[in-house]
C-alpha cells in the first residue's frame, strides 16, 4: 500500500520527463511509436549554430554571475558568521527575499531599473540580474557549513598569534570551502536553467540556451527540442549531484564538537 | 553600513572596525541596488501616469491600481489565486501521506526515496513544462493512446486550459512541499504519538491534534514554497495554458513587453509582491532561520 503510493507519486513526476527522453532518441520525426534507435537529434542540436551562440553567452553569463557571487556571498557569509552590528536582524530576514519573491517580479524590477538608470541591457544586465538571486544562495550554504563548526577555533588561531588575514586564510576559508563549492555549483546551475530573469533583462539578441530553448518550444515539438531539453536535464542533474555529494560528504573536515 | 564594528568586543576575531563593511557592505550594496531599489521602482511607477509611449510620467495618480480591478483583469487575478490555491492543496493533500511513508522508511531505501523525490526539482522548469506539452497536445502521447485503445474517437483538448497549468504546476512544485514536511515529521518524536495512542487517540485525531500542530513549521514552509511561487508563475501558465490560462505573471509580462504600459505592469507586479510577502511573513516568520536553511 505504502510502496504503491510512493512509487505512484514518484511515477507522476518522472514519467513525463522520461518520455521525452525516449522521444529524444527515436528515429522518426513524427511518429509516436518506437522507430528505432538514433543520435541524430543529437547531431542536429550540435551543429545548430543558434544553439550555440545560445550556449555560448549561456556559459559566459553563468561563470561570470557565479564568480561574482561566490565572491560576494562568501564575504557576506563571513561577516555575517563572525561580525555584529546595527541593523544585522534585519538583513538576516532580507538577504532570503531573493530566493523567495518570485522570478517574474525580479524580471520586471531590474528590467525598469536598467532602463532607468540607461544600463544597456545584455549579457552584462543578465549577469548583474543572476548575481541579485545568487548571492542569496551562495551566503545561505556558507553560513549553514560556518555554523557547522565551533568559533572557538578562529579564537584559538588568534590567541596563538595569527592574524585576522591569517586566520581567515587559514582556517575560515578552508573550513567554509565545501560550503563554498556547494553554492558556486548551485548558483551556477541556477544561472544557467533561468529563463524568466534572462529573458526580461536579456534585451533583443543576447538569447540565452533556455531563452532558445523556450522559442523553441513556442513554436511546437521537435526531436531536437527533445534532445536539446535531455542535454539541459542531464547538466542540470550532474551539477546538482556534485552539490549534494560535497555539501553531505561523510569526511566533514572538523566536525562540529 | 552605519555602526560597523561597533561593539565589536569579543566578536572581532577577525579584525576590528573594517571588517563587517568589507564582508557585509559590498554584498548589501548589491542586494540594494539589484533588489531593493528594483522593487522600489516599480512601486512608483505603480501610481504614475502613463505616457504616450507606455512610458510612467507625472502627475502620480491611483488609475493603474484601480484598474487591476477592472472585470477585464479581475477574471485572470481570480484564477491566479484559484489555480495556486488549488495547486497547493492538491500539494499538500499528496504530499503529506509521501513525506509521512518516507519518516517510516529505514537506511538506504529512505536515501533513494528522498534522493527520487528531490532530483525532479531540479529539473530545469522548461523541460517539464515542455514533457506535459508532448504528453498532452492533440498529437500528444495520451490522445494517441486514448484513440488507439478506442476509447475516444477524437483526440481530446487536453492542452491550453486550466487542468493542464494545474497538472504541469504540481507536477513542478509537489518536490518543495514535500521535503519541508518531510523534515519536520523526522523531527515528531514517536513517544508523543505512542502517548496519544495510549490516551485513546484515533488515528485521525493523532494526526489532527499531535501531528499537525508539531509539524506546523514544515507545513506553513511547504504551503509558501507552493504557493508564492505558483502564484507567481508565468512560464507554467504560457505553455501549458494559452489564453485560456492566463495567470497574472503573464498579464505583468504583457503589459511590461508587449503593450509597453509600464505602470499598469508596476502595479499589477506590486499587487503580487504584496501578495507574496504577506503570505512569506504569514508562514515563515522572523527569526526562523534554522527552517529555512533545511528548505534547500
Amino acid at each position: 500500500m505504502r510502496r504503491a503510493y510512493l512509487l505512484g507519486v514518484l511515477a507522476f513526476l518522472y514519467i513525463p520527463v522520461l518520455v521525452l527522453v525516449a522521444y529524444s532518441f527515436n528515429d522518426s520525426r513524427f511518429a509516436l511509436a518506437w522507430e528505432g534507435f538514433t543520435l541524430d537529434w543529437y547531431l542536429g542540436v550540435f551543429r545548430d549554430p543558434q544553439i550555440g551562440r545560445a550556449l555560448r553567452n549561456t556559459l559566459v553569463v553563468s561563470s561570470l554571475s557565479t564568480v561574482i557571487s561566490v565572491v560576494l556571498g562568501t564575504a557576506l557569509a563571513i561577516g555575517f558568521h563572525f561580525g555584529r552590528f546595527r541593523g544585522k536582524a534585519l538583513l538576516d530576514g532580507g538577504v532570503y527575499l531573493p530566493i523567495l519573491v518570485p522570478d517574474v517580479i525580479q524580471g520586471v524590477g531590474l528590467l525598469s531599473f536598467f532602463a532607468l538608470v540607461g544600463f544597456p541591457l545584455g549579457l552584462g544586465s543578465i549577469i548583474l540580474a543572476h548575481v541579485s538571486f545568487q548571492i542569496s544562495f551562495v551566503a545561505l550554504l556558507v553560513r549553514a557549513r560556518l555554523d557547522a563548526f565551533p568559533r572557538s577555533l578562529v579564537e584559538a588561531a588568534r590567541d596563538l598569534g595569527a592574524g585576522p588575514l591569517q586566520a581567515l586564510a587559514k582556517i575560515v576559508l578552508p573550513l567554509a570551502a565545501p560550503g563554498i563549492v556547494a553554492g558556486a555549483l548551485m548558483a551556477f546551475t541556477l544561472s544557467v536553467d533561468d529563463f524568466l530573469i534572462a529573458y526580461f533583462t536579456a534585451g533583443p539578441g543576447a538569447s540565452t540556451l533556455p531563452i532558445r530553448i523556450y522559442s523553441m518550444i513556442r513554436r511546437g515539438v521537435t526531436p531536437e527540442v527533445n534532445a536539446l531539453a535531455t542535454l539541459l536535464l542531464v547538466f542540470s542533474l550532474a551539477t546538482i549531484s556534485a552539490s549534494v555529494l560535497l555539501t553531505r560528504s561523510p569526511e566533514e573536515g572538523v566536525k562540529a564538537r | 553600513m552605519t555602526g560597523a564594528g561597533r561593539g565589536t568586543g569579543r566578536s572581532g576575531v577577525l579584525g576590528g572596525g573594517g571588517f563587517v563593511a568589507w564582508t557585509v557592505g559590498p554584498a548589501a550594496v548589491a542586494l540594494v541596488f539589484l533588489f531593493l531599489l528594483p522593487l522600489a521602482i516599480l512601486a512608483g511607477y505603480a501610481v504614475l501616469t502613463t505616457g504616450e509611449q507606455g512610458e510612467p510620467i507625472l502627475p502620480f495618480t491611483l488609475v493603474s491600481l484601480t484598474r487591476a480591478l477592472d472585470p477585464l483583469y479581475l477574471g485572470i487575478l481570480a484564477r491566479s489565486l484559484r489555480l495556486s490555491l488549488e495547486t497547493t492543496a492538491i500539494c499538500l493533500l499528496l504530499g503529506l501521506p509521501l513525506a509521512w511513508i518516507l519518516r517510516g522508511m529505514r537506511g538506504r531505501a529512505r536515501s533513494l526515496a528522498l534522493l527520487a523525490v528531490i532530483l525532479p526539482s531540479w529539473t530545469n522548469l522548461l523541460v517539464k513544462n515542455y514533457a506535459w506539452i508532448v504528453l498532452l497536445r492533440q498529437e500528444g502521447v495520451v490522445n494517441s493512446l486514448l484513440v488507439r485503445l478506442g476509447l475516444v474517437s477524437e483526440p481530446l483538448p487536453l492542452l491550453f486550459n486550466e487542468g493542464a497549468v494545474l497538472a504541469g504546476l504540481v507536477h513542478t512544485f509537489l518536490p518543495f512541499m514535500v521535503l519541508p514536511l518531510y523534515a519536520s515529521f523526522e523531527k515528531l518524536d514517536p513517544a508523543l504519538l505512542e502517548a496519544a495512542r495510549d490516551l485513546g487517540a484515533g488515528g485521525w485525531e493523532r494526526f489532527r491534534r499531535v501531528i499537525v500542530p508539531l509539524s506546523a513549521p514544515g507545513i506553513g514552509a511547504g504551503v509558501t514554497l507552493v504557493f508564492v511561487p505558483a502564484l507567481g508563475a508565468v512560464v507554467t501558465p504560457d505553455l501549458l495554458g494559452g489564453a485560456r490560462g492566463m495567470m497574472i505573471g503573464n498579464l505583468i509580462q504583457n503589459q511590461m513587453l508587449l503593450t509597453q504600459d509600464w505602470p499598469f505592469g508596476s502595479a499589477l507586479a506590486v499587487a503580487l509582491t504584496i501578495a507574496s510577502l504577506v503570505v512569506i511573513i504569514l508562514a515563515l516568520g522572523p527569526g526562523r532561520r534554522g527552517e529555512r536553511v533545511e528548505l534547500l
